[in-house]
């Protein structure tokens, strides 16, 4: 084979010198070709992508001009600043409306001079919510302290008031609007997660009747729907217990909540416990660690970690059940807005379409920001795992 | 099982059987100890509240007006028992229609999330993140109370071209009257029963159920066939118009807005879960799929029906039948906008009226809890049938 290098340079077929740089060609590339790739691939998608452009076109600057631009932004007189006047015909939205009621909306019918109770409390929730959902917070486990004992006593004592110490008593039936929307869903949070461990453990028991308490309870609740979960607690409940110890309307609703979502996180739980491998149980018993131990210690800071997404995405939909207090007379931020919309000083065109595009807002930007936080911890926990 | 000799002997209570054993014990002592307090409870409370007990209302005169029934119904000559199969028929009525509705949005959003194009891809999953976001009693208000509230009075009715008025109090259409109707419906029915059978027969033997034949023979069977019946016996299609009154419209069909206001609700909001299931379901199937699906010349519309779809639904179908049975519990909602659904008819008005929270409440769950379980059943069932053929 020693003769190969003077045979290579005979074949003819092979290139001996150095070939031109070309400049790729310029149909996949800049904004053209990324229209060609995305918006006009083929006949068909070219038409859709017509048809949404003028579809936007149609749609965006009406809706632009609703919202913004011939919105009314200030006014508190009442009606007359949202009808239609010489000046603007064709009044847009009536955020004078949103100013006016925006107490209303946030602490309902709560006295006055007591509303920075509320505000306190929404502090020491943030806070709350802050060192549990940041996950390089230091002392996590003075966080969870904090968040399912410090903060639910601190809360009561706040909003409801202890005379002992100065607070005079604020009946529930005057709590509304945002703090009752977030009093709701925190209680909903705050006792699930511990009963739905509970129950998802109960489930995953060897002990038949307690495995059987949990099923039954478990597919009960998810069975039916909140509404009749919650009918259930306001007029079913009272009837349960002596008259004397009757739960007011608010203690009802949240039993009810409470009830449901902890059927819910049950599941949420056992699935995050169903992906920790058995290899984790027997080295834990290899160690000498009891049942409780070895939970503790080993299974649940696994279990719950790879579970934070779903237990925010089950946040998110109790956030949103949490409207259903509706139903049992509890004055949520939802059915503020309802009070407020049929108030007659305001009564316009536009009110209710203005109430319910600002609650709609609100909502949005609380859930999509918890659905943006889950998924932010999934790909982080993902990170984790590619390594 | 047994211990090795020598070993120290355990205590008592650290014998993990007798230790679960004194806790089940212990378990089944409280709970019944709860229900026997709750249920000494209720009796004292109702009879102090003189409140009878047990399912006799079932067949008292009802004496309310229902806006919507499917069944005969009237005030006067009804009963609450009757009432209830009036608001479950029509909870049934609104559920099926809208999963119908939600399936077809659902798939279409779904898969347009994945389109290659932009604009397409963008729009949906807006779709997705605006409509899961924000809950669904907000959007059946304002359905509702912004939208359907805002058609015209009666006297200002819109005029639909074939005789229909469209306002505020729902939308009012002619009714078909068919001559021979009954007929019709049965030859109908037994077409589409006699098509799936064939389709069913000629995937059985092996074919491709997709042939000219098929699709002829298949025509014939659901259109055809009824067509030929229609001529034979002389059926005649007469409508009954609406009449517009001073106040108010009379005859014709009617369409209530709290209907329509729940079904454009319920289908446009689980559409976008199922648009999530969906998508999850087609990413499911390996992109290696697709390629050879390509390499074989398939287009990327064949492709999607004939290889990704089939495989994706082992994937979608338990997911979706989840959404199906959030759907069915959510219809619930229809307490607030007034649509006479089983709970806005037996848990609120038939509740108020006899008092017997007990028992409205208590069926009223067992109707959804039922069918809530039969659904998980049968997908228990068909998961592990699924679960065979992947083998």
């Amino acid at each position: 084979m020693s003769d190969m290098a003077t045979t290579t340079d005979t074949v003819l077929f092979v290139r001996t010198q150095r070939a031109e740089r070309v400049a790729p060609p310029k149909g996949p590339r800049g904004p053209l070709g990324w229209a060609r790739a995305h918006l006009f691939s083929s006949p068909f998608n070219g038409l859709l992508t017509v048809l949404i452009v003028a579809a936007i076109a149609w749609v965006v600057p009406p809706l632009l001009d609703f919202l913004v631009f011939h919105a009314v932004w200030s006014g508190d007189d009442g009606r007359e600043a949202c009808l239609a006047t010489a000046q603007n015909p064709d009044p847009g939205a009536c955020w004078a409306f949103v100013r006016t009621w925006i107490n209303f909306f946030v602490y309902g019918p709560y006295p006055m001079e007591e509303r920075w109770r509320v505000n306190v409390f929404f502090a020491l929730l943030a806070v709350g919510l802050v060192w549990m959902m940041w996950l390089d917070a230091p002392r996590r486990d003075l966080g969870a302290a904090y968040f399912f004992l410090a903060l639910p006593a601190a809360s009561v004592v706040l909003l409801h008031g202890l005379p002992m110490i100065g607070l005079e008593t604020i009946d529930t039936a005057l709590w509304g609007g945002v703090l009752v929307t977030l009093v709701v869903a925190t209680v909903g949070i705050v006792v699930s997660l511990p009963v739905g461990v509970l129950l998802a453990l109960g489930r995953r028991s060897e002990m038949p009747v307690v495995k059987l308490f949990s099923v039954i309870f478990i597919e009960f609740v998810r069975g039916v729907p909140l509404i009749t979960v919650l009918f259930m607690a306001s007029v079913m409940l009272p009837l349960f217990v002596p008259p004397a110890w009757s739960p007011d309307k608010l203690m009802r609703a949240l039993v009810g909540i409470a009830i449901f979502s902890s059927a819910y996180m049950a599941e949420v739980v056992r699935a995050g416990l169903q992906s920790i491998p058995k290899g984790q149980y027997e080295a834990a018993a290899a160690l000498g660690l009891g049942y409780w131990r070895t939970l503790a210690l080993v299974i649940l800071p696994q279990a719950l970690k790879v579970t934070i997404p779903n237990i925010v995405n089950n946040a998110i939909a109790l956030f949103k059940d949490t409207t259903l207090v509706f139903f049992v007379g509890i004055f949520d931020f939802l059915r503020t807005i309802e009070v407020a919309r049929n108030d007659p000083a305001w009564a316009t065109p536009v009110t209710s379409f203005t109430g319910y595009a600002f609650a709609a807002m609100c909502y949005f930007v609380a859930c999509h920001f918890m659905s943006r936080y889950a998924s932010g911890v999934e790909r982080r926990l993902g990170a984790a795992d590619r390594r | 099982m047994t211990r090795p000799s020598g070993a120290a002997p355990v205590p008592t209570l650290g014998r993990p059987r007798l230790r679960g054993l004194l806790i089940q014990a212990g378990l089944i002592v409280v709970v019944a100890a709860l229900a026997w307090v709750a249920v000494i409870n209720v009796a004292e409370n109702l009879a102090r509240a003189n409140i009878a007990t047990g399912f006799d209302f079932w067949n008292v005169t009802a004496g309310f007006d229902i806006s919507q029934t499917l069944i005969f119904y009237s005030a006067q000559a009804s009963t609450y028992g009757r009432a209830f199969w009036v608001g479950f028929l029509n909870t049934v009525l609104v559920a099926a229609l809208a999963i119908a509705l939600a399936t077809i949005i659902g798939f279409v959003v779904g898969i347009a999330r994945l389109s290659p194009n932009f604009l397409v891809a963008k729009l949906a999953s807006g779709y997705v993140e605006l409509i899961r976001n924000i809950p669904l009693l907000l959007q059946l208000l304002f359905w509702y109370n912004a939208v359907l509230k805002a058609l015209p009075d009666i006297r200002d009715s819109v005029m639909l071209p074939g005789g229909g008025y469209l306002n505020i109090r729902g939308l009012f259409l002619p009714a078909p009257n068919v001559f021979g109707g009954q007929t019709l419906a049965l030859v109908l029915l037994g077409g589409i029963v006699a098509a799936i059978a064939w389709r069913w027969w000629r995937r059985k033997t092996g074919r491709i159920a997709a042939t000219p034949l098929d699709i002829a023979v298949m025509a014939f069977l659901v259109l055809g066939l009824p067509l030929l019946v229609a001529i034979f016996i002389e059926a005649r299609i007469s409508f009954a118009y609406p009449q517009m009154g001073r106040f108010n419209i009379r005859g014709g069909l009617e369409i209530l807005p709290e209907f329509v206001a729940l079904l454009a609700g319920l289908s446009i909001y689980t559409a976008a879960f199922i648009a999530e299931v969906v998508r999850a379901g087609l990413l499911s199937v390996p992109k290696g799929q697709t390629e050879a699906a390509y390499s074989l010349g398939l287009r990327r519309g064949p492709t999607m029906r004939l290889v990704v779809v089939p495989q994706a639904m082992r994937v979608i179908v338990p997911p979706l039948t989840n959404q199906y049975l959030n759907l069915f519990k959510n219809s619930t909602l229809a307490v607030a906008i007034g649509y006479p659904d089983l709970v806005q008819i037996f848990t609120g008005t038939v509740l108020n009226n006899t008092g017997q929270a007990v028992e409205v409440v208590v069926l009223t769950m067992a109707v959804y809890l039922t069918i809530s379980l039969a659904t998980s059943l049968a997908m228990n069932i068909y998961n592990k049938r699924v679960m065979l053929v992947e083998r």
